[in-house]
């Protein structure tokens, strides 16, 4: 090649480029921290405070009387599957809103929350399941809720605003499938019914946390291997497809991806509102934009979950499941967006 | 090493059941810049859509050096040809550094990481652009013919032997139009990129290229030499406009001086028989 590139330009590049890399790492250990501290905080205060050191020793396996049950059987499982899901919602929500370039795509807000917990209130409660049975039923109707979007929105290609707005039809048809479902039930309690309209830790096993760390696994995977053809996508299909991008394959796998991380921890913990929708946005701010920032929002999703559990449950007047906490949380947010897309004229 | 052949054999091509190209035969020589001209709905773009497999021809095949680009993996076939489409997405905030790093993806695989190779491409991008001092700048923040400059250093990122763009002057004051033709001319003249791109200006088209194909009803109507094929009666058939072509003083290219139904002269001496 003929065109020197003079050194002191090629070391700028590369000076910048390795010094935010290094940002982007040290935030990402910020925001791990405070996960880390709210784990800690959940695991040792609830009702009642637990010295640090007995909660270690729990955890190292050793049985401390009065101590083990409340750690070990109440605040861990709640606790593992609040950052599970959190990191679920999180990670599943960024993709959607990155891919469809919108924060108003989220999965929560377009109907594909609603139709995996439509699917997993079915098979629980008219048809007897549960387990893994409902974690694959919930993901396929995840799917054929996102299908049936792009199918109803398409007209000439796909709009953004078109795409949103039908789902969030189609969310408000499933919500009220269920709260069918549920006032069919035989015997069903407040509980049950709050878990599937706004989601809810509460009751959490490790059993149930299992099938959702085998998601993360999978599919968070999945999207790691991904997320460079996921960063070029955001130029445009043409120009991803020109950078070499397998799209019509990259971009299925990433939808299921995502479809997949969502429905399964709506099996098990619910629709947790707006975890999915909040936690892309709040990334982004801390990170800064130029990146889509994935892990970040998968850790802003677990510290959202886990610290709208605890504020639930030991901070408000009463008891409420996540669901609530982060609804109210999301719900402003969600007008705020409403009115600056208006404002800007139908794009956000 | 030789350029490799750009080639499109008995393409036809639509959307639905619109055909727009039909039995289309066409080679985009090598080391040379094609403009690809016609008038609107003619299929230009579609063609360039389908020479960069992004859209799949109903009948025939686009051939690179003799093998159908459908079994080129995706990867490899960017690593030869670049595409600048019409109106391609800066994702909010990006900077001009990250955008052109992005013309990289096509040379990592799943487990290479980021090189000194890609960031000396990048650079010598930049440089040949004339971005370098943009670098960490917004792409959001820049002027339309700086913008047009970013995007085309990112496709030089990609380092391809053969460049395709659509209407790269679109948007563009007269001067940035020129300025983004030059900046191509250049490329193919110090780098030896193969550059073809549909022109919506036939004038800037015969300025600019060594090779001009004009396309009627998705067919090659002419394609030759701009000073050998731009006649007046092309521009009748291919255009259905009344006008005159002289020589351009400043480049001795031909030039076309439209005159619809006002224009005071009519074309006396087709440029054929002047030649003869």
């Amino acid at each position: 090649m003929s065109l020197p590139a003079d050194a002191p330009l090629i070391a700028r590049i590369a000076a910048t480029r390795r010094s935010r890399g290094r940002a982007r790492l040290r935030l990402i250990t910020i925001i791990a921290g405070v996960l880390i501290a709210g784990i800690a905080l959940t695991l040792s205060l609830g009702q009642s405070l637990t010295p640090p050191m007995d909660v270690l020793r729990v955890l190292m396996g050793a049985d401390v009387p009065g101590v083990s049950f409340t750690v070990r059987d109440l605040r861990l499982p709640r606790a593992v599957l609040s950052v599970l899901a959190g990191m679920s919602f999180g990670l599943g929500g960024v993709i959607f809103q990155t891919l469809l370039r919108n924060p108003l795509a989220s999965p929560d807000i377009i109907g594909i929350s609603s139709g995996a917990s439509a699917a997993a209130v079915f098979a629980i409660v008219i048809l007897g399941w549960s387990g893994p049975a409902v974690s694959v039923l919930a993901v396929l109707a995840g799917l054929g809720v996102a299908l049936a979007i792009y199918l109803l929105a398409w007209q000439d290609g796909v709009a953004g605003a078109r795409l949103i707005l039908i789902g969030i039809g189609l969310s408000a048809m499933l919500d009220s499938v269920i709260a069918f479902v549920l006032s069919r039930a035989p015997a069903w309690t407040l509980q049950d019914a709050l878990r599937w309209l706004t989601g809810s830790v509460n009751g959490a096993t490790l059993d149930q946390a299992l099938p959702v760390a085998l998601s993360l696994l999978v599919f968070g995977g999945l999207l790691m291997r991904l997320r460079s053809s996921l960063e070029v996508m955001r130029l445009g299909d043409d120009t991803a497809a020109a950078l070499g991008v397998a799209l019509a394959r990259d971009k299925a796998l990433v939808v299921l991806s995502a479809v997949g991380l969502i429905a399964v921890a709506t099996a098990v913990a619910g629709p947790i509102a707006f975890v999915a929708f909040l936690s892309g946005p709040i990334a982004l701010r801390l990170t800064g934009p130029g990146r889509s920032p994935l892990i970040p929002a998968a850790l802003v999703g677990a510290a959202l979950v886990l610290l709208g559990d605890y504020a639930g449950q030991h901070l408000l007047a009463a008891r409420y499941p996540v669901g609530i906490v982060t609804g109210a949380l999301g719900a402003p947010y969600l007008i705020y967006l409403i009115i600056r897309s208006n404002r800007a004229g139908g794009t956000t | 090493m030789t350029a490799p052949i750009l080639k499109a054999e008995g393409i036809e091509a639509g959307y639905g059941q619109r055909a727009i190209l039909s039995q289309l035969d066409l080679t985009i020589p090598p080391g040379e810049i094609t403009a690809i001209v016609g008038a609107n709905a003619c299929g230009k773009s579609t063609l360039l859509r389908c020479l960069s497999r992004l859209l799949r021809p109903d009948a025939g095949q686009v051939v690179l050096d003799g093998r159908s680009v459908r079994q080129i993996p995706a990867r490899d076939l960017a690593r030869q040809l670049g595409l600048l489409p019409q109106s391609p997405i800066a994702p909010d905030g990006i900077t001009v550094a990250d955008l052109v790093s992005h013309g990289r993806h096509p040379h990592q695989g799943l487990l290479s990481r980021w090189s000194h190779d890609d960031d000396l491409a990048v650079a010598r991008a930049l440089e040949a652009t004339q971005t370098a001092d943009l670098a960490d700048r917004d792409v959001d923040a820049l002027s339309g013919g700086q913008r047009q400059r970013v995007w085309i250093a990112m496709a030089l990122a990609q380092d391809t032997d053969i460049l395709l763009l659509d209407e790269p002057t679109t948007f563009l004051d007269i001067a940035h139009q020129v300025e983004v033709l030059d900046l191509l001319v250049d490329l193919n003249q110090s780098r030896g990129t193969t550059i073809a791109m549909v022109l919506h200006d036939l004038n800037l088209a015969a300025r600019y290229a060594d090779h001009l194909v004009a396309l009627r009803d998705g067919r090659v109507h002419a394609a030759g030499r701009p000073t050998e094929i731009l006649t007046e009666t092309l521009v009748a058939e291919v255009f259905g406009l009344r006008c005159a072509i002289m020589e351009d003083p400043t480049s001795g290219k031909p030039m076309m001086l439209p005159m619809g139904r006002h224009g005071k002269i009519t074309p006396q001496h087709p440029p054929e028989m002047r030649n003869a």
